[in-house]
């Protein structure tokens, strides 16, 4: 027990990963060295086609590595480990169920009994201010409304490790913001670790413990930033120097690897 | 589609059948064609009401072997559906099996049911399970695999049995395609009733038919096809009917319902 305690919760040693496509074969990751400790908040922050997606698919154990290894919680991952909840880009929605029912779905593809989780998952519901959609269909929703109930069900079981998929990409900016906080407040009570996978660089500084920066296609993690702004972080970190300073480091690392053109 | 515009839209086909009957009607009365061409739909009323027994008889008969060849092929359409997704060999085996049996005109093989399986309810039924068992099964393939992969994944996040993902998410993902699929099954179902009836047996709508075609009784023709046509509307109506009750979440029901 003391052994897993002081283990880091994801260890990502070498990991590449090569797709075979019509026009040749794709280098999507190279030599990839993460290491994640216990309730991190990590961001995997970097441009589109960087293979961040590829990583953090790699680490649920829903792609197979080319080359390399990913451990969680000091096993080798070779399909999903346990004690994982995930959030896509799109809610994932089911159209045939209710907002409870696509929360406990979790559950029921867990193989545990609904009546054991409905408590939970009302509360959850509740928390997101969605305690009176419960029975509402996903269709009778907003985007926003629809992705807070997809984070419902992936904290459901307790994850202790979550993987985002740039979950707030497809939002306005308002929501955005809101969804932020909201997650920011998720990872304080809860100590999970979380992946978070985003190309937005104030995203990333103001959510993260850590931040990732991944080059362009075949990604490698170019620089790991320690983000150490005081939490908890409202809104209002965003306007300090030092949240600027950790935006500016990145935009420059950006430009240098010619993925922001222009001004640094 | 809203209820007001439903009911406007069943008013309407009601309004243009009655208007095509009454054309019809004042045609006959004022050409007089021979009887034995083409009778007057008010003879055609008095046909089916001088012997409601003996249509009520064979129209019954009918609808037992239609509803029973689709109800079977719903079935094991179905069953065969998730084999072809379950796996490559079964994927491949029904598909070549399908495309054999469709190219070849079924109600050529119609007289050999009736050699295996003699003049009953059976042959009717089998060749109405090999007209509509087709759509069933590519609709339903087809439904069963446009699944959004996303979901597939959540599902393998949570280590979700193969079982789980067909019941919780594949199936019910193909249950509009199920339904498109049982609509076109339902007539197919009854022209393989009918076709298993002109070969051989002494009962249903098809045996009533070929027997006043044999006497010239062209009232008697118009009175079954009419009765025929009233089951193949009646099977459709309830199909849709049962698709509004069971799949109010599809877009295709949601039109107009809300913005």
């Amino acid at each position: 027990m003391t052994d897993l305690a002081v283990a880091p919760c994801i260890t990502i040693e070498g990991a590449s990963k090569i797709f075979g496509s019509a026009g040749g074969p794709i280098r999507a990751l190279e030599s990839v060295d993460l290491v994640l400790e216990n309730g991190e908040f990590v961001a995997l922050l970097g441009p589109s086609g960087c293979g961040k997606s590829t990583l953090l698919r790699a680490i649920a154990g829903l792609e197979p590595l080319s080359g390399g290894r990913i451990s969680v919680r000091g096993a080798p991952v070779r399909e999903p480990p346990a004690g994982l909840g995930m959030v896509f880009q799109r809610d994932v929605l089911l159209d045939w169920r209710s907002i409870l029912d696509n929360v406990l779905l979790a559950a029921e593809f867990e193989g545990r009994p609904r009546r054991e989780l409905v408590g939970r998952a009302r509360a959850l519901l509740d928390r997101f201010g969605l305690g009176r959609f419960a029975d509402r269909h996903p269709w009778e929703l907003s985007g926003g409304m629809r992705q807070r109930a997809a984070i419902c069900r992936a904290l459901l079981c307790e994850p202790s490790i979550l993987l985002m998929d740039e979950p707030f990409g497809a939002l306005d900016a308002l929501t955005r913001d809101d969804l932020n906080l909201e997650l920011a407040r998720i990872h304080q009570e809860g100590r999970r670790t979380v992946v978070f996978v985003t190309h937005s660089i104030g995203e990333a500084v103001h959510l993260a413990d850590r931040v990732a920066v991944m080059s362009p296609a075949p990604g490698r993690v170019v620089e790991e930033i320690v983000v150490d702004l005081p939490r908890p972080r409202s809104l209002a970190v965003r306007e300090t120097p030092a949240f600027a300073a950790h935006v500016a480091h990145i935009r420059e690392l950006f430009t240098r690897l010619g993925i922001v053109r222009g001004q640094a | 589609m809203s209820e007001r515009g439903q009911g406007g839209e069943a008013l309407g086909t009601l309004a243009v059948l009655a208007a095509l009957l009454v054309a019809w009607e004042i045609a006959v009365a004022l050409l007089a064609p021979p009887p034995i061409l083409l009778p007057a739909p008010s003879a055609i009323l008095a046909e089916l009401a001088a012997a409601p027994s003996y249509f009520g008889r064979h129209a019954l008969f009918t609808l037992g072997t239609t509803l029973a060849g689709f109800a079977l092929s719903v079935v094991l359409g179905v069953a065969l559906a998730v084999a072809t997704i379950a796996s490559r060999l079964a994927d491949r085996l029904v598909t070549t099996l399908l495309v054999v049996t469709n190219s070849l005109p079924k109600v050529a093989l119609a007289p050999l049911f009736v050699i295996w399986m003699g003049t009953g309810a059976a042959p009717k039924i089998a060749i109405a399970v090999m007209l509509a068992i087709v759509s069933i099964v590519a609709d339903v393939a087809h439904g069963l695999r446009s699944v959004d992969p996303d979901a597939l994944a959540l599902a393998r996040v949570h280590r979700a049995s193969p079982w789980a993902v067909l019941w919780k998410v594949r199936f019910p993902n193909a249950l509009p395609a199920l339904f498109v699929g049982m609509k076109v099954a339902v007539s197919f179902a009854l022209v393989g009733a009918i076709v298993g009836e002109f070969v051989a047996g002494s009962m249903g709508l098809g045996h009533v038919i070929l027997v006043a075609q044999g006497q010239f009784e062209t009232v008697r023709v118009f009175a079954a096809l009419t009765v025929l046509g009233v089951l193949g509307t009646a099977l459709f109506g309830l199909l849709e009917l049962a698709e509004r009750l069971v799949l109010p979440w599809h877009v295709s029901q949601r039109i107009g319902r809300k913005a």
